[in-house]
């Protein structure tokens, strides 16, 4: 099935399988692979997505159905040039260690910091709840968001 | 997993999609969100043979309020019943048992529709459809069927919906202000589906005496239900915390519960219990 959607600001257009999930098709169609899968069923949040704005687990989306809108993921959150708010911040507090769910958090935080960019630490502890790590223990994380908040402050609602 | 081969169709209009549903007769599956489906497809529970996707048809997604009631279209995502001010004054009860629902994520696709036609008996919606006395609107090839909750629902994953019908909204009755209602649930982790779950609602006579006493059980059994004897050893009574507790033991006493991985027979029960009291110790706090 023909399918036509931006994808980080590009034009991505495509013949697919209406089987193949979003997750599936931003990493083996385009090569996007910091778009992680782990456990295909909507649990663990790793392949979280913007859709439209909107954070989404692409492993509970069909590509199809992304037909016309507009996907980010977290590469195009981040560029060659300098380390983004939310990157600084994780390297600060130390927010990773083997990185595999780190993806999922920053396109997450990212997502929740622009629509609610006052947000405290317990709606952040609420939201993050959606994704699992098994390295930090959570808090670091916790502080990082807590810390990038102030950068998307600045730049104001969207 | 991945899920099997399917179909994909987008159609514009209810019409087409009723038409798709009576030539695929079963052999196919309505896709919203896709926040219940698409792990079934993935576990490969399910392969259908074409998926119907709902996101070109106009008008499912709207939520209206009057003074006959609130009606939700079948796509009202968790997201918009969260962020709409007026379902917070005409249906409290529902939206404060919505906010329980899932994670950020799953929130932004799962709809009001798709969580009723799923029918887990540990999610809230379901629950609050039979707590409040929803009925659905089912449409089909001979037109509309109106179904009460309390019949919609047969079993685990287990609706009357007919193979060439779609769930296009729920009604929900009229709320008055001053209805006292309260929604307690427990869950192992935040945003997981409930162990236990109780909405409770009643109105005040103006001597005291609570009337209209519904008691909505979540995550017990194999559907969503209502504790009715205990509803009606309440109804018309002053209530106390005391009174409320022997009735509502004595109604969980005589229901089975299912003991498995998550917790026991015995550990259902009290949880149950506990959900209960504490829904109606809300219902029962001073309105300011």
């Amino acid at each position: 099935m023909q399918v036509k959607m931006t994808v980080n600001g590009k034009l991505f257009e495509s013949d697919l399988a209406p089987r193949i999930n979003l997750a599936d098709c931003l990493r083996h169609e385009m090569d996007l692979t910091g778009t992680h899968v782990a456990c295909e069923h909507g649990v663990c949040g790793a392949c979280t997505v913007l859709v439209n704005g909107d954070a989404v687990r692409s492993c509970l989306m069909l590509a199809v159905q992304a037909n016309g809108q507009s996907v980010v993921t977290v590469e195009g959150l981040s560029s060659d040039a300098e380390l983004s708010a939310l990157q600084a911040s994780f390297r600060k507090h130390n927010a990773l260690q083997c990185g595999f769910c780190t993806p999922g958090f920053i396109t997450t935080a990212h997502a929740l910091l622009t629509q609610e960019p006052n947000c405290d630490e317990d709606r952040i502890r609420e939201v993050l709840s959606g994704n699992l790590c098994r390295c930090t223990g959570y808090v670091p994380i916790v502080q990082a968001v807590l810390d990038a908040r102030v950068a998307y402050q600045q730049m104001g609602v969207k | 997993m991945k899920s099997t081969d399917f179909d994909y169709i987008c159609p514009s209009s209810l019409e087409e999609v009723i038409q798709i549903l009576d030539q695929y007769q079963g052999e196919v599956k309505i896709i919203s969100g896709g926040q219940s489906l698409m792990p079934i497809l993935n576990y490969r529970l399910a392969s259908p043979q074409l998926l119907v996707d709902l996101q070109g048809v106009a008008d499912l997604n709207k939520v209206s309020i009057s003074s006959e009631g609130t009606t939700l279209g079948a796509r009202v995502r968790w997201v918009d019943i969260e962020n709409h001010d007026g379902l917070r004054v005409s249906q409290p009860l529902l939206c404060a048992a919505i906010d329980h629902v899932a994670h950020y994520q799953i929130r932004n696709r799962g709809s009001v529709g798709g969580s009723l036609v799923h029918a887990d008996p540990a999610a809230e919606m379901p629950g609050l459809a039979v707590a409040l006395e929803g009925i659905l609107n089912l449409h089909g090839p001979q037109g509309v069927r109106r179904v009460h909750a309390a019949d919609f629902f047969l079993g685990q994953l287990s609706t009357s919906i007919e193979t060439n019908e779609i769930l296009v909204s729920i009604e929900l009755p009229f709320w008055p202000q001053d209805r006292r209602w309260g929604f307690a649930e427990f869950s192992r982790r935040k945003g997981d589906f409930a162990l236990a779950g109780a909405a409770v609602w009643f109105d005040l006579a103006s001597d005291g005496h609570a009337m209209n006493v519904h008691i909505g059980l979540i995550g017990t059994g194999e559907k969503p239900m209502r504790l009715l004897s205990a509803e009606s050893g309440l109804n018309g009574r002053t209530l106390t915390e005391s009174m409320i507790e022997s009735v509502v033991h004595q109604s969980l006493s005589a229901m089975s519960f299912q003991g498995d991985i998550h917790a026991s027979e015995k550990y259902r029960r009290a949880l149950m219990l506990e959900m209960v009291s504490k829904a109606f110790a809300q219902a029962m706090r001073p309105i300011n």
